[in-house]
């Protein structure tokens, strides 16, 4: 009975380290954002190489991405997204690390639509600020599909839009997430 | 019972390591997302495809129209009453064209003896970081075609008269993200010349840069060394110094220039101002991208 015991405590112990199917992830998220104020210039951009780690165990969720990895329909428009606004060669990545604030509710062992309370810290442009937002995790197949919309303000991320292009860029951004996430390992 | 113990401290220790691992990992670490970044291409090594006078390190991108319209103003020492050099202008409007991310080319025409010219430019070199050179290597080859009625019609004239080539090597490197510099050995090909002392082939080095003085504004200047000018004619080398300015999908390069031509054959043979007597010209260039067709995703 004893070493019963022990070989489960050890069997357990033994499974609790190597045991990482609770951690999902992607390299080929995608992110896509908007802040076209005229309707005459749509300004977006979409990063389809976000990378994106999900421990279903704890909640915890990190993102990360790299700004010149932004693509946008005009050459320009890329140019001065890296040049002028985000500083790419300054600040060569995005990164957001929060949690699932109600991981609790989420089955992951079982096929179905999640809504998830994503709470953390977004840095950009050498800046960090909490953001928050509900998503959606979809679990099917041991696979998880996760997506959200969120807006920032571009002011708090200390890029400035000059008077000129006033009219043409928001200070408000729109930003979605799609990731498909797959079992790690 | 003391086995029991040990197996119940096992299970103590195994779930709070555990738990005290998940709480401080670095997830992206373990899928690579800290690691160093790949070899990437310096770009934006200048605002536009020129820097002043001259072709600039940069292309236009691919699916890119860049319309480009260049004045060059009278001296500016001719005083008010030629209101510093406005009152006479000179200009060259001309299309540029980014075909793939290697290759551009361009037309223009120059009211300065109706002249057009054309050009090919391609980068042999990419500077990259990471990885790779720490420079580019370009290379340019154009032409160009005078249109002024014949002088002498009285003489055989030649169509080929009308044509003069060059060819030029641009190396240069976007040394920190606020400077660049280049260096452009060119040679010159005049079909005709005015006079026995012109050379037909003129061989000259040209030194071109910027110093980003905001994210926005940036100084520029090129000159050009030229080896064998004819000694006679009284033209000088000739010198830019000038500011870009970019606005949302404009950029205005604003400068000063001893040369009235803004094609590669007339700057070379034709500058005949002086910096040293203040023969200089307020001169801009207005600059306008057009993505023709979408970017490739």
């Amino acid at each position: 009975m004893k070493k019963a015991l022990i070989i489960l405590a050890l069997a357990l112990s033994a499974s609790s380290v190597s045991f990482s199917q609770d951690k999902f992830y992607t390299k080929t998220g995608t992110i896509f954002f908007e802040c076209t104020k005229s309707p005459l210039e749509k300004i977006e951009g979409t990063n389809n190489s976000v990378t994106c780690v999900l421990d279903s165990k704890t909640g915890n969720m990190q993102f990360a991405v790299l700004m010149k990895g932004f693509e946008f329909k005009r050459a320009l428009m890329q140019e001065h997204f890296n040049e002028n606004y985000v500083e790419s060669h300054k600040f060569p990545k995005g990164e957001f690390k929060g949690q699932v604030t109600n991981n609790a509710d989420i089955n992951y062992g079982k096929d179905g639509e999640y809504t998830a309370k994503v709470k953390g810290k977004l840095t950009i442009h050498g800046v960090t600020k909490d953001v928050e937002s509900t998503g959606k995790l979809s679990v099917r197949g041991g696979k998880i599909a996760a997506n959200a919309v969120f807006q920032i303000l571009l002011s708090d991320y200390d890029i400035s839009i000059p008077t000129v292009v006033n009219d043409k860029i928001s200070n408000t951004v729109n930003i979605k997430v799609d990731c498909s996430l797959e079992p790690l390992k | 019972m003391r086995i029991t113990k040990i197996a119940f401290a096992i299970l103590l220790l195994s779930s709070c390591c555990t738990g005290l691992q998940a709480q401080d990992e670095d997830l992206l670490s373990l899928v690579g997302g800290n690691e160093k970044p790949k070899k990437e291409f310096v770009d934006y090594a200048f605002k536009s495809s020129r820097v002043i006078m001259s072709q600039s390190l940069e292309m236009t991108r691919p699916g890119v129209m860049d319309f480009r319209i260049l004045h060059r103003f009278g001296n500016v020492n001719k005083g008010a009453y030629e209101f510093f050099g406005l009152d006479n202008a000179t200009m060259r409007m001309g299309f540029d064209f980014g075909i793939t991310k290697n290759f551009m080319l361009g037309v223009g025409r120059s009211t300065n003896k109706k002249e057009f010219d054309g050009f090919l430019k391609y980068r042999l070199i990419h500077q990259s970081k990471n990885g790779g050179l720490p420079f580019s290597v370009l290379a340019v080859a154009g032409g160009t075609l005078n249109s002024l009625k014949w002088a002498d019609t009285s003489r055989k004239n030649y169509f080929t008269s009308r044509l003069a080539y060059y060819g030029q090597l641009i190396i240069g490197s976007k040394i920190t993200e606020g400077i660049t510099l280049q260096l452009m050995p060119t040679v010159l090909h005049r079909n005709l010349v005015p006079t026995f002392n012109d050379p037909s082939d003129m061989f000259a080095v040209g030194a071109g840069g910027r110093i980003r003085l905001s994210n926005r504004v940036s100084f520029t200047a090129d000159y050009y060394y030229r080896v064998n000018p004819n000694e006679n004619d009284g033209t000088k080398n000739p010198l830019s110094v000038g500011i870009d300015i970019e606005t949302g999908g404009h950029v205005f390069q604003i400068h000063f220039t001893n040369a009235i031509g803004m094609n590669e054959r007339v700057f070379l043979t034709e500058t005949t101002n002086d910096w040293a007597k203040g023969d200089i010209q307020f001169g801009f260039n207005l600059l306008r991208a057009f993505q023709i067709k979408k970017q490739k995703k």
